[in-house]
């Protein structure tokens, strides 16, 4: 009963400083000094179509760096806390319907070969490294609906994603030595502006990182998809569980 | 005026299958309507011509998180079985 109090209480109190942040908004009528700067000197100086892949990869490069880092801790904490079981193959499972196979048989190709767009489109259209690889990671998805006991090879999956962060990292490196500072895009020339080869390093950067993200949202997908082996298979109705 | 029509209504939508997703007995019904709120939230985003954000959360919010919560309450059920 006092648990339900307090719960209710601390949903008033949340609800009173939301209706404090919202009595005191504002919209603003214009841009802020750093949000100015980079809408003024962003597509000079970055040479990007999209202002918003030349401030995350570029000016916000770190931040960048940062979020990609996360994700890999994630990703190699659970692949260190599920561990993969001696027991393969015994799972049964229904076979899919005609429908889904045909129509992931159809559609995963292009739901790949439009995650590759999105990365290598990163620095001209709405979209990017996460974007991109989040993409790809959902046509895994389709996949594995479509054939539960699919196997996706890890190591190539592994192999991928460190070599993509190694040379992330390298080529931020190299921007230190050859431009202004730590993951600087003008390492490459700018090029024509709008172009698929402009704004230097950048899509060459949001490529690795696409497939850093998506090498590691298929690793946590294909982690979990192993682990739904049932304990050995000792118990027979246990084989016939539902797989959701 | 249209578009912010069109916004109350998602978000009246995204609220209430925030609540089902809250209240629901049944725990896939929860997860479906969790991935259904993300996916109002994508809608909403694009509305408000952020494209990044919105492509962000559908893959992840409504896709990812969905599929990766129906493997852990299948793994939960069943080693709940052999209690």
């Amino acid at each position: 009963m006092i648990k339900k109090i307090f719960a209710f209480l601390l949903l008033i109190a949340l609800a009173g400083v939301f209706l404090v942040v919202l009595q005191n908004y504002e919209t603003p009528e214009e841009l802020n000094l750093t949000a100015a700067y980079y809408a003024e000197h962003g597509a000079e100086e970055v040479g990007a179509a999209n202002l918003v892949s030349a401030i995350v990869v570029t000016y916000r490069g770190l931040d960048t760096l940062g979020e990609v880092t996360i994700l890999f801790l994630t990703a190699s904490i659970l692949s260190f806390f599920l561990k993969q079981r001696e027991e393969r193959g015994k799972r049964s499972v229904r076979a899919s319907s005609e429908l889904l196979r045909t129509a992931s048989a159809v559609l995963v190709p292009f739901i790949f070969l439009l995650g590759a767009y999105v990365f290598i489109n990163g620095h001209l259209s709405p979209g990017g490294g996460f974007q991109g690889g989040a993409i790809i990671a959902s046509g895994l998805v389709l996949l594995l609906l479509t054939d539960p006991l699919r196997k996706v090879s890890s190591r190539l999956l592994a192999r991928v994603e460190s070599a993509s962060g190694f040379i992330y990292v390298g080529l931020g490196i190299a921007g230190i030595f050859l431009a202004g500072g730590f993951l600087d895009s003008r390492v490459l020339p700018a090029g024509t502006f709008g172009t698929l080869l402009s704004a230097g390093l950048l899509p060459i950067l949001y490529i690795l990182i696409g497939l850093k993200v998506g090498t590691e949202l298929s690793g946590l997908l294909t982690r979990f998809q192993e682990v739904q082996v049932p304990d050995g298979g000792d118990s027979p109705d246990l084989k016939k569980g539902e797989n959701v | 005026m249209i578009n912010s029509i069109l916004f109350v209504v998602l978000a009246l939508l995204a609220l209430s299958s925030a609540i089902t997703a809250v209240l629901a007995k049944n725990l896939v019904t929860s997860i479906l309507a969790a991935g259904f709120v993300s996916l109002l939230a994508s809608v909403i985003y694009l509305l408000l011509s952020a494209p990044d954000v919105a492509m962000t959360e559908a893959a992840i919010g409504s896709g990812l998180s969905t599929i990766i919560f129906f493997y852990v309450l299948n793994k939960v059920r069943r080693s709940g079985r052999h209690d």
